[in-house]
């Protein structure tokens, strides 16, 4: 078997995967509404292109992407289109953002779709039929499949399928490996052609053998390209880089793209989706989700997109002593801004707090520098320094000790005696960063522009008076030719139009030299 | 509830402190073997300085005083201090020194994670260099003394200068066995003629060789425990091996055998407990073993050439200064950004 690689650092948090993997996925039950964000991708918000009152089908398309780096949005179900506008989404903002609501009409009817045979297909036809269907990652970072699906800048020598799924609570991917494996390897076997890929890794972290069983189940029937690999469990080792270096030892720097290195990598339930939109040309409408935590009855659920979630978390029961809500896991995750946002294509878990479950950390005390952060960081950075600068304000300091290489797992807070929120401090400093660079950017353009403008004031008079002298230079010579030939009157009019334009001539001189004097003011 | 992580690992820096103080306690009951119970009375007013010298300056400083107070810090400046000054030094120079370590040297720094300089060290530099009478008052270990002190003996000198009418401070009290080492190389004599003196034991100093064992037996522990990495330690003890080695081995008539310089003075304390210090040390691997070597060389010369008895405290103090710059000088570099080939050494043995 292929040796494995180590990345430094990581930590062993207390999993509590088990409580949602003892029964299988259900499906969520129709909800009362949907409401479909636009803007549930990495890109440009698609545009709506329904109206309210139209009624839509399951599968029709109601959002068109914009621009390259977008995706497209679906109905999830069949019914009626009551508002767009703007509705309070799961966003680290707090804003809220445009959104469809949808009154499901019980049907559930879909809308004429079909799929293609993928070997029978050009790549450039796959990657528009999964741009259609509004593919992206599910792994978290929605990043538009069909963008990812492609091959045509590099050589692609490694697809590598991430099935580590290392954050504690989240169990979507173990249970859609357990149930469907065969489906995310139809899907990885289109990606692998999609991308001239020598060899798919299936990366899955050895705290999941029934999820490794059914995989290599299914992988078997694909040919030895396919292979699946257990991983040491290790958090945050399903993080992309990370999964990269342990399968592969190649290292990806931030702002690095993995390509560049000959590898690509997409989460298992993105691969199963991709099967669905080639083999049968259904559009991305739900996902897998966990509802773990401070429940009665931790489950996997199978929701349409735009569920709100308060119906979700009602399927399991939250108990009396909830305090809050966490989509994503508990290291990375967001508090929701309040529980009945939807269920959009990044939602892999909602977690219903507790103060028990999530006790308030205690109050921060100073850093002591002893280094536990240096110790688990994945990113082998310095996160007391960049601690010390972020706090200090010293943003150019942070940046020069690659502040921008931070992955925010979170592993340095979770080990931190003093109970230092690290990653806050790392998330202030780079969106102040961020504003500066900006402020300069605009600031920068001002300034070219208004340089410009001065410039052309001053060549345009310029012109006008070469321009002027040209043409008086032209008729003096004319008048040199003629002037034998006039009469009395006409010469002394002609002396007339001379004085007046030697007047304006000067006039117009004195204005360019004084210009030229001064060109600031 | 606001910000993720929502999770962390049950752990304090209250505790990490206490771990340390824990890892002294086989050192001090050696020395109280060894010594009698007059370290325990020094580690008493220490705390008590410490604690209150703590409070009064958070309060001073307007900082919330039980948050701090429970860490532990100060319990552990006052402690090292402890350790590192004669037991039969009167009470208020243990005093002096404390409140000197956390008023000065800590909280005039900015107060706990601050501090450039080890605060206890600095407390041991102002004591030595403002009483170097009083500073050498070391006893004699068990079995060598002219007149052996009992507790309450040892208690009066301590707070009233009193010694039993038949005692004189010279017969209860003796040099160190690296002051002795020096003086009789002084007199021109070799190192194989002044080992033989009672004074000496197997490896270093007869009893205080042992507290050197109860020490490294401690700072196995912290390295077991985690809360020291094994870089300052192992990279001191080792330099200090190899240079006293090079000496010795050149000379040995007048250079003392490597491992004298171990399990004498305040060497293994010194490397588990005062160097490793994560305040006043570098935070880099390759910073923690320049440090290191750097405070072992610097000890050795201060020991074998310098004029006072011990090298551990100022080597350590000249090394704090070093740290800001070490840190910048050896920063390394970050995932994906050091064209680090694949090789097999970085492999997990996972197959």
């Amino acid at each position: 078997m292929k040796p494995l690689y180590h990345f430094h650092g990581g930590i062993h948090p207390p999993s509590n995967k088990t409580q949602s993997t003892l029964v299988p996925i259900a499906r969520a039950p129709l909800p009362s509404r949907l409401v479909i964000p636009f803007h549930q991708h990495v890109g440009n918000r698609a545009k709506p292109i329904v109206r309210v009152g139209e009624r839509v089908l399951k599968g029709q398309k109601i959002g068109r992407s914009e621009g390259h780096l977008s995706s497209a949005v679906h109905a999830s179900t069949s019914g009626t289109v009551t508002a767009i506008d703007m509705q309070l989404v799961a966003h680290h903002s707090g804003l809220p953002d445009l959104c469809v609501t949808l009154i499901p009409d019980g049907k559930d009817e879909w809308i004429a779709h079909s799929g293609v045979d993928y070997t029978q297909t050009t790549h450039s036809e796959l990657r528009h039929l999964l741009r259609k269907a509004g593919v992206v990652g599910l792994g978290g970072a929605v990043f538009p499949s069909d963008l990812k699906a492609d091959a045509r800048h590099q050589k692609i020598t490694t697809l590598i399928l991430n099935g580590a799924e290392c954050e504690p609570y989240i169990t979507c991917d173990d249970m859609l490996m357990r149930e469907r494996a065969v489906e995310i390897i139809r899907g990885a076997e289109i990606m692998r052609f999609m991308l001239d890929a020598e060899e798919v890794l299936i990366g899955i972290e050895d705290n999941k053998p029934e999820a490794i069983r059914a995989m290599q189940l299914a992988a078997a029937t694909s040919g030895d390209k396919m292979k699946v690999i257990v991983v040491p469990t290790i958090y945050p080792g399903g993080g992309a880089k990370q999964l990269i270096r342990v399968l592969t030892g190649i290292e990806v720097a931030a702002g690095v793209r993995s390509t560049e290195k000959g590898v690509q990598c997409f989460n298992v339930a993105t691969a199963l989706s991709i099967y669905r939109a080639i083999q049968f040309g259904e559009p991305l409408l739900s996902r897998i989700v966990t509802i773990a935590g401070n429940v009665q009855q931790a489950q996997n659920y199978e929701a349409l997109i735009g569920t709100p979630i308060d119906e979700l978390v009602a399927l399991s029961g939250a108990l009396p002593d909830t305090n809050g809500y966490i989509m994503g896991g508990p290291m990375m995750g967001m508090p929701l801004p309040a529980v009945h946002v939807p269920l959009v294509k990044a939602t892999n878990c909602i977690i219903v707090s507790s103060k028990k479950l999530f006790p308030p950390p205690p109050p921060a005390m100073p850093c002591i520098r002893c280094t536990r952060c240096v110790d688990v960081c994945p990113a082998e950075l310095q996160p007391q320094d960049l601690f010390w600068f972020a706090q200090s304000k010293e943003f150019g300091r942070a940046q020069a000790f690659n502040l921008f290489d931070c992955i925010e797992c979170g592993a340095c807070s979770y080990v931190c005696p003093s109970h230092i929120p690290l990653v806050q401090y790392y998330r202030f400093a780079k969106s102040e960063i961020r504003v500066r660079e900006h402020d300069k950017q605009v600031a920068d353009q001002a300034r070219e522009r208004h340089e410009y403008r001065e410039h052309r004031i001053e060549r345009e008079k310029r012109e006008k008076s070469d321009k002027l002298a040209a043409r008086e230079k032209a008729a003096h010579a004319a008048k040199l030719h003629s002037d034998q030939a006039l009469t009395p009157q006409q010469q002394v009019a002609l002396a007339n139009l001379e004085a007046s334009r030697a007047h304006i001539r000067e006039l117009a001189k004195s204005e360019v030299e004084h210009s030229v004097e001064s060109p600031g003011n | 509830m606001f910000f993720s992580p929502f999770i962390s690992k049950p752990d304090n820096v209250a505790q990490i402190m206490f771990k340390v103080l824990l890892a002294m306690l086989p050192g001090i009951t050696l020395y109280v073997w060894y010594f009698g119970p007059a370290i325990v009375v020094s580690i008493m007013l220490a705390s008590i300085t410490a604690l209150g010298t703590e409070a009064l300056m958070l309060k001073l400083r307007n900082r919330p005083i039980m948050p701090f107070l429970k860490d532990n810090s100060a319990l552990l400046t006052g402690w090292l201090l402890a350790l590192s000054i004669p037991p039969l030094a009167p009470w208020w120079m243990i005093v002096v020194g404390t409140a000197f370590s956390i008023a000065i040297a800590k909280h005039l720094y900015g107060g706990l994670g601050s501090n450039l300089f080890n605060p206890a060290m600095v407390g041991y530099a102002v004591l030595i260099i403002s009483f170097p009478m009083q500073m050498t008052q070391w006893i004699a270990p068990h079995g060598l003394g002219q007149i052996e002190l009992g507790f309450f003996d040892q208690l009066e000198y301590i707070f009233f200068g009193v010694l039993p009418h038949n005692a004189s401070l010279d017969a209860v009290t003796m040099a160190t066995p690296l002051d002795t080492l020096k003086t009789h190389l002084h007199l021109d004599q070799s190192v194989t003629q002044i080992l033989d003196m009672p004074i000496f034991g197997q490896l270093g100093g007869h009893g205080s060789e042992m507290v050197a064992w109860g020490f490294l037996f401690g700072g196995l522990y912290l390295l077991a425990a985690r809360i020291i990495s094994w870089h300052i330690p192992v990279t001191y003890l080792a330099t200090l091996f190899i240079i006293a080695a090079i000496f010795h081995l050149v000379d040995p008539h007048h250079y003392v055998a490597p491992l004298f310089h171990w399990y004498s003075g305040a060497a293994m304390l010194g490397a588990f407990f005062i160097l490793t210090d994560p305040v006043s040390s570098p935070t880099t691997n390759k910073g923690k073993l320049i440090y290191a070597a750097g405070a072992a060389l610097l000890t050795y010369l201060i020991r074998v050439f310098g004029g006072f008895p011990d090298g551990v405290a100022f080597a350590t103090l000249l090394m704090n200064i070093c740290v800001p710059l070490i840190v910048l000088y050896t920063q390394p570099p970050v995932f994906g950004k050091k064209d680090r080939v694949p090789d097999k050494k970085s492999r997990a043995d996972k197959s």
